[in-house]
């Protein structure tokens, strides 16, 4: 009974999901989350970057802003949405700034432990071959702390992803995965919740698989500056 | 003990066959330090290859500590240890390249003398290569072609004071010669061919600036020009 039941539940999402890919609904919703997702994660990628490698750097930065990321880190991105609708009203601004908050923490983390765990001999190395303050940054500091970089965009990724569906819920009108879900709800139309969470699902697996995982192939794996495991 | 004898090398060009060196003889005794000096095409290069095992000479001897050369071997070599600091990211040409890169030489040129002192370490087929995808010795060997003319300078002369080892240098700075070696052995180039042996009697470590220097250096220089007034 209980088999027949879940097969079932299979076979209606499925023929929603279908539906709603061919008719291009599903697209429409898929592009405006990932709109917000893209524009949250490129404000908070920046943000990490300058503020992390600033840390590392200079100690009074280190000391001023340690102390608050260690505080607003642990609040939950979505426990921002009421104050972010109440300030800017429901749409992408409030939308955008959560997933904002929900990627720039990881990022700022993982960039900061980057550039402090850049191995000094190539640093040594490095101004002993006359490289001053730019170039040190841009051609040593930089590419050395990119394993820990691209750590910290993964995760700033994942979070991004998982904040902008909530974040839709609450704050966007219209548009976006999170919001048919939510909107789904009124109707009890479990089969759209369902689909809906595929895509999320898929498009997540895909970034997390085919973008960052090629980025790693191509950076820091073709290297020799993180290994695969042997068999 | 390093015995070179009437030592010829021809090879073969599409124009015909050319004579890089010309029945060469000198020798280092053991613990000395033998710089071979000219100008480029003289064949201290080859020379120095052929010491290394690198390629057989057509003609003459070589034997080092009494034992004819044929082939690399563990008898020959310098074993530089701790400062093949490359950096993972670049090739082995752009590792090579960085020291340049610092002091602004323009891309192409850069490019094509760090080309030039990858093939003195024998590894321009490996210009494109990463240093993790190198062996260890090749990895040292592409830290050596990265070093400046100074700092080689530097380190030979550590190495030899401390491991007392016979080394044969090869180069075309008269006041590097001076500086290191106990004999000069001056080449002229078309074809390559010893021009005169000269014995440097200064106490070390030896000052650039003293009188006695610049006399020596100037004498192995009007050994070299005249040379050139020759051919």
């Amino acid at each position: 009974m209980k088999s027949v039941l879940s097969v079932g539940i299979f076979l209606v999402v499925g023929k929603t999901l279908w539906a709603m890919l061919g008719d291009g609904t599903m697209g429409r919703h898929a592009l405006n989350t990932l709109f917000r997702v893209f524009c949250g994660l490129a404000l908070a990628a920046a943000t990490g970057l300058v503020l992390g490698f600033l840390m590392a750097r200079f100690r009074p930065v280190e000391r001023f802003f340690l102390p608050l990321v260690s505080a607003l880190m642990p609040i939950p991105s979505l426990a921002w949405a009421p104050v972010f609708i109440l300030w800017f009203g429901l749409g992408n601004t409030a939308t955008i700034l959560v997933v904002f908050y929900a990627a720039t923490f990881p990022m700022v983390i993982n960039t900061w432990t980057g550039a402090r765990a850049v191995n000094p001999l190539w640093l040594r190395a490095a101004g002993a071959m006359g490289a001053n303050g730019g170039a040190m940054f841009w051609k040593v500091v930089v590419p050395g702390a990119s394993p820990f970089i691209i750590t910290g965009l993964r995760l700033a990724f994942q979070r991004a992803w998982i904040a902008v569906v909530g974040a839709e819920m609450l704050a966007a009108s219209a548009f976006g995965l999170g919001w048919v879900i939510f909107d789904a709800k009124e109707f009890l139309n479990a089969d759209i919740m369902l689909a809906s969470l595929a895509v999320i699902g898929a498009i997540g697996f895909v970034f997390e698989r085919l973008v960052f995982g090629s980025l790693e192939r191509s950076t820091v794996l073709r290297w020799g500056m993180v290994r695969n495991v042997k068999a | 003990m390093i015995h070179v004898t009437e030592v010829s090398l021809e090879y073969d060009t599409p124009h015909g066959k050319v004579l890089a060196v010309d029945k060469a003889s000198f020798s280092a005794a053991e613990s000395e330090f033998v710089c071979l000096v000219g100008p480029s095409g003289c064949g201290k290069t080859t020379l120095l290859n052929m010491i290394a095992g690198f390629f057989p000479p057509s003609a003459g001897e070589i034997r080092v500590a009494g034992r004819p050369v044929s082939g690399q071997g563990l008898d020959r070599g310098i074993v530089f240890q701790d400062f093949a600091q490359l950096f993972p990211w670049r090739t082995a040409l752009g590792n090579v390249a960085f020291g340049l890169e610092m002091k602004g030489v323009a891309k192409e040129e850069r490019e094509r003398v760090a080309l030039a002192q990858l093939r003195l370490v024998k590894l321009e087929k490996f210009a494109g290569a990463h240093p993790h995808h190198l062996s260890g010795g090749m990895q040292q060997r592409v830290a050596i072609a990265a070093l400046t003319r100074e700092e080689m300078q530097r380190l030979l002369a550590e190495v030899w004071r401390t491991t007392r080892k016979t080394i044969v240098y090869v180069t075309h700075n008269v006041a590097e010669a001076v500086y290191l070696a106990d004999r000069v052995v001056v080449m002229t180039p078309h074809p390559g061919r010893v021009k005169a042996v000269v014995g440097i009697r200064l106490p070390r470590p030896r000052d650039p600036l003293s009188v006695e220097f610049l006399e020596q250096q100037k004498s192995l220089i009007a050994h070299l020009t005249r040379q050139e007034e020759e051919t």
